[in-house]
């Protein structure tokens, strides 16, 4: 009995839908021609159009501060999350928090985007750069409690246990067992918390206000007015950035706990 | 309960570890929400804030036909997404789920960096393939099949096109993770009994599934439902979704309270089918996630 090869067909023209834009795009980036029809030889002309302007730099920075400030804030609530969701799973309460800390990753983005915005307006915060962060945080926290939680699970509490036993202080338990066993969880985490809030569009668009623009805000008004060839470059680099810190994470998050 | 200090330490421990995400959530989730459904009856005011006092008429208003029209194509255009998600995962979750260990991984890796990448650039990936001198539209008139007028962008068939591109390797991943784990001698049983491909395709090895199809209609269905960038990139007048009107009456009207309304009936739109699915979950016994894994 022979087995139908529909589905590998299928699977073939699936895998070439999802590439064939991505590497046309990156081909493109090297080519001199303003439109991607014809090819016109290799060249780094957008590049270099690209590393000389200054708008492109300036946003680069704005979204790196924030990047940088919500990393460090997301990893800080969400492995603390993990951890409260993990140690007392059971409870009515982890219910209620693993419900919270789901909803985010549910909600279309434009919800987050408009409800945070209703917010700032009505508690007369001003938009800008911190209320970027704070929307940002919101997402990030719950993507890393959800990596961290993933890489408790197949972690031995009773290493814990045995720290007490030995004399080790709540707190030195925690710091010097807990954390470090954890520490790969946590560096994905990080990393997806990082990629996540360089790469947000849609949440950052309602809350970031007239002064501050990030990166995808840049490329936004760049596609919106007129798309110069330079966004295929600004693409390019941004994907080889999101893939390698994508394979570092899932690197990080599947090695084997302990060793 | 409460009297024994061991229970009390612990009742205190899990206070202190769940306290921070637990207000972080709740000022910047669950107050921003309820306040989208309270904003909805406030007046505007001329500054683009919300004025005093309270009314109807916003509400009253979605109730037109142009509103009526939006919500409508928003929901048709969501639906069609999905069902093309799904014609297209189903067979590619099945080949990646029965394919040899070594080719699964890197399969899996092959659906997931895609979704990785970068939203706004993947759509205006597509935005330049299907401009007027884009590659598409050049090749489909050297193969004679448009007309040099035809315009492939800003059309309804467009958004779906790039939406089915963006939210395929969500469906892909539930529906592999189901059919990873289950029983493909069954299917092969059925066949060796007569059945067609097809029919122990859908008699067979569909039910078994039937989880991961149902998760993988809600990673695909919500966040269709709360588009807004595709339609706004690819889409034009004619393929504006509810997002799109929200984001006008931020943005072009300056109208939070209308914004707000629209918001309210998309987050009804979202809850409906997440507690239909819920409920049907729960039927099913095991209530775990809802979606895929974490990434």
């Amino acid at each position: 009995m022979r087995r139908s090869r529909f589905p590998i067909v299928v699977t073939v023209l699936v895998m070439a839908f999802l590439y064939l834009p991505i590497l046309l795009l990156v081909a493109n980036s090297f080519n001199p021609a303003r439109f991607s029809s014809s090819w016109q030889g290799f060249s780094l002309v957008w590049y270099e159009r690209l590393f000389q302007s200054p708008e492109i730099w300036a946003a680069l920075k704005t979204t790196l501060i924030v990047a940088v400030s919500v990393t460090a804030v997301s990893v800080v609530l969400g492995t603390t999350a993990a951890f409260a969701l993990h140690r007392y799973g059971a409870s009515r309460l982890q219910r209620v928090h693993y419900t919270l800390i789901y909803t985010p990753l549910v909600v279309p983005e434009i919800l987050m985007g408009i409800s945070l915005l209703m917010a700032f307006v009505a508690s007369g915060v001003p938009l800008g750069l911190f209320t970027i962060f704070l929307a940002h945080v919101t997402f990030s926290a719950s993507y890393v409690a959800m990596t961290v939680l993933g890489r408790l699970q197949d972690f031995d509490f009773s290493v814990v246990e045995a720290a007490r036993d030995l004399g080790a202080s709540p707190w030195q338990s925690v710091r010097k067992v807990l954390i470090p066993m954890l520490m790969p969880g946590i560096v994905a985490g990080a990393l997806l918390a990082f990629t996540l809030s360089v790469d947000d569009f849609v949440i950052t668009f309602f809350v970031a206000g007239p002064g501050s623009t990030t990166l995808p805000l840049r490329i936004y008004s760049m596609i919106k007015f007129g798309a110069p060839p330079m966004i295929n470059a600004l693409s390019t680099l941004l994907l080889a950035v999101t893939l390698t810190a994508v394979l570092v994470s899932r690197r990080l998050a599947n090695r084997r706990s302990g060793t | 309960m409460g009297s024994n200090p061991v229970l009390r330490r612990r009742r205190r421990a899990e206070w202190l570890v769940t306290l921070p995400t637990l207000v972080w959530l709740g000022l910047f989730v669950v107050v921003p929400t309820l306040l989208v459904f309270v904003i909805a009856f406030r007046p505007s005011n001329p500054y683009g804030g919300i004025g005093a006092g309270w009314t109807l008429d916003t509400v009253r208003s979605l109730w037109s036909p142009s509103y009526l029209a939006i919500a409508w194509r928003t929901l048709w255009m969501s639906l069609l997404t999905t069902a093309i998600c799904l014609i297209l995962a189903l067979p590619a979750g099945y080949t990646i789920a029965r394919a040899p260990e070594r080719w699964r991984n890197r399969l899996l890796m092959l659906v997931v960096i895609p979704f990785w990448t970068s939203f706004l650039v993947r759509v205006f990936a597509w935005k330049s393939l299907l401009h007027p001198d884009g590659m598409i539209k050049k090749a489909l008139e050297a193969l004679g099949l448009v007309g040099p007028a035809t315009t492939l962008l800003y059309h309804p068939a467009a958004v779906v096109l790039v939406m089915v591109y963006t939210f395929l390797p969500f469906t892909i991943l539930p529906i592999y993770a189901a059919a990873e784990k289950s029983d493909f001698r069954l299917v092969e049983a059925a066949r060796d009994l007569g059945a067609r491909p097809f029919q122990a395709f859908r008699r067979v090895f569909l039910p078994g599934i039937r989880r991961g199809v149902l998760t993988a209609v809600l990673v695909v269905f919500i966040p269709a439902l709360g588009s807004y960038i595709i339609p706004d990139l690819v889409g034009g007048p004619g393929g504006e979704m509810l997002g799109n009107k929200i984001a006008q009456r931020v943005f072009t009207d300056r109208n939070l309270p209308h914004a707000a309304a629209l918001s309210a009936v998309l987050v009804l739109a979202v809850l409906a089918p997440l507690v239909a699915v819920l409920a049907l979950q729960r039927k099913n016994k095991k209530s775990d996630i809802v979606m895929g894994e974490a990434p």
